[in-house]
């Protein structure tokens, strides 16, 4: 399985090289979307999780202990339909074309599964129709 | 041939055909323009952008005592207002912003709210607050008030838009090395993108190219609601470069357009902000097209593979007032998602909304073939080409050289 997860690490752990473990104990391949880690603040980091179910499953309850919480990304990232009008103006900066158009409707189409939370789109659209809760 | 006084009485028994700028593509296709002419009464178009050429007017009636905001200042949500007319009339302009906004003192910024956004907010019902401030005279003594206004407690509120419905625009490329922010959206440096701003085959002014039936006093879908054409729109042009059938293949015409603000609603009027550029309002517009003859029949079935636009390079060029086109391609190319120029494969973004268009073309075909919009007779054409409009430039004058 293939997951987008969010990872939030407390302030006291940035210095412990715990994702390196879900490699090394839990045979988890992983691919860092984005980060930011400050040592005076929480920190997080957006990452793509590959491995089996099982050790996924382990690796999350692994980075539990380490008081790390995580989720899948679908629940930060958010389109208000009410706002968004379909101009198009997003699909011009997002690079892994998860804001599409679909050229029969010329209506914009946005695939969570390709999103990589680098909030683009957010400050482009003209509507702010775009939303992402990260801290 | 067919008069609008043919089509409203067809309009008002339930009779017409009426049918989008989309379907009458196809209509034609299959019946070619004569049977088109003969079948159907009226086209609809549609086109929704941002179109910073847009405001609205107010008479915010008056405060007990008074207070001749005229000549003062006003803020609506902090937004500035025009205040240079009557003692409590104001205007608000889409593109005004805050006093205190940081605007792009930390480069791009982002122009949160502006009057595009009040009028959405206000249109929308909402309550704005309402600063105004003044210099006190005999008949208007007060010299401040803080309140709130809405659609119920003012008097008139009126959108009047001096630029809107653009008949065609530049498609905008980035030749510098650099990322830029502009009214036509991000773009990429070293022509990596290509932005379009029109709705092309459904777009009003580009189905009725030489402006037979769209003119002075035309009855139109503006923000919802229905407002008419005042006159035609600031920077009109109607002199540009145009193809053998006269389809402009340049921006070329505009229209000042009226309504009553009050019947408009939130759906058709979004206030928006341009990254690094301002604020602004996305304008919902329509225009209905009755097909008097073959050749408006001709003219409402040209497709986005007719319409032709200039790619225009806004990293050098533009903002120096180079006007040079680098090539042209055709709203087919651009609807695409991918252009090439020189032998280079550029992707192209819209700016305004295709699908919202249809909406609204869709809309007034409803209002249209239930009998609750009729169509009008331009009571004065707008200047054609040939005219003698021409587009002047501001210099930098010195009086003795006038």
């Amino acid at each position: 399985m293939k997951k987008r997860m969010i990872l939030r690490f407390k302030r006291n752990t940035v210095d412990k090289p715990i994702v390196y473990r879900l490699v090394k104990d839990y045979d988890l391949i992983f691919n860092i979307l984005r980060a930011n880690f400050s040592p005076r603040a929480d920190s997080m980091m957006v990452m793509e999780i590959e491995g089996e179910e099982e050790n996924f499953r382990k690796g999350m309850e692994y980075l539990k202990t380490w008081n790390v919480d995580t989720e899948p990304i679908e629940q930060d990232i958010s389109r208000n339909e009410a706002r968004c009008v379909h101009c198009g103006v997003c699909t011009s900066v997002c690079t892994p074309e998860a804001l599409a158009i679909d050229r029969k409707t010329m209506k914009v189409i946005f695939n969570y599964e390709k999103c990589v939370a680098c909030e683009l789109c957010v400050k482009v659209c003209p509507v702010k129709a775009m939303n992402v809760f990260f801290d | 041939m067919k008069t609008i006084e043919e089509i409203n009485e067809k309009i008002k028994k339930g009779k017409v055909v009426v049918v989008t700028a989309e379907e009458m593509i196809e209509i034609t296709k299959e019946k070619g323009t004569k049977g088109a002419a003969q079948h159907v009464d009226v086209v609809t178009t549609g086109t929704f952008g941002p179109m910073c050429g847009s405001g609205m007017f107010m008479n915010l009636g008056h405060s007990k005592p008074r207070i001749k905001i005229g000549g003062g200042r006003c803020y609506l949500n902090d937004v500035p207002a025009y205040t240079g007319i009557a003692a409590v009339d104001i205007y608000i302009g889409a593109t005004a912003i805050p006093e205190d906004d940081p605007r792009n003192t930390v480069y791009p910024g982002a122009f949160k709210y502006g009057g595009g956004h009040v009028i959405e907010d206000f249109v929308s019902g909402k309550n704005i607050n309402l600063v105004a401030l003044s210099y006190g005279t005999d008949c208007y003594p007060r010299k401040k008030i803080e309140t709130f206004i809405n659609k119920d407690n003012v008097n008139e509120a009126y959108l009047y838009n001096p630029r809107n419905g653009y008949q065609n625009y530049n498609v905008a490329v980035n030749l510098s090395n650099r990322v830029i922010h502009t009214y036509m959206g991000v773009l990429k440096p070293n022509m990596n993108s290509a932005n379009y701003c029109s709705a092309g085959q459904l777009s009003p002014l580009l189905k009725d190219p030489l402006y037979r039936t769209i003119g002075i006093g035309t009855r139109i879908f503006l923000g919802g609601g229905i407002g008419y054409i005042a006159w035609y729109g600031t920077q009109h042009n109607p002199d540009v470069l145009r193809g053998p059938d006269g389809i402009p293949r340049a921006g070329a015409g505009t229209l000042a357009v009226i309504g009553d603000a009050k019947n408009m609603n939130g759906m058709f009027l979004k206030g928006a902000s341009f990254i690094g550029y301002g604020a602004t309002l996305f304008v919902g517009l329509g225009i209905p097209i009755p097909i008097l003859d073959e050749e408006m029949a001709y003219y409402t079935s040209r497709s986005d593979d007719d319409f032709w636009a200039q790619v225009v390079d806004y990293g050098i060029d533009y903002p120096d007032r180079v006007s040079k086109s680098l090539c042209e391609v055709t709203y087919g190319q651009l609807k695409s998602g991918t252009i090439t120029i020189n032998g280079k494969e550029i992707p192209t973004f819209p700016i305004s909304s295709y699908s919202k268009a249809l909406e609204i073309a869709t809309l007034l075909k409803n209002w249209i073939g239930e009998g609750q919009f009729l169509l009008t007779n331009p009571v004065q054409p707008l200047p054609g080409a040939g005219s003698g409009i021409k587009i002047n430039t501001l210099e930098e004058r010195i009086l003795e050289s006038i």
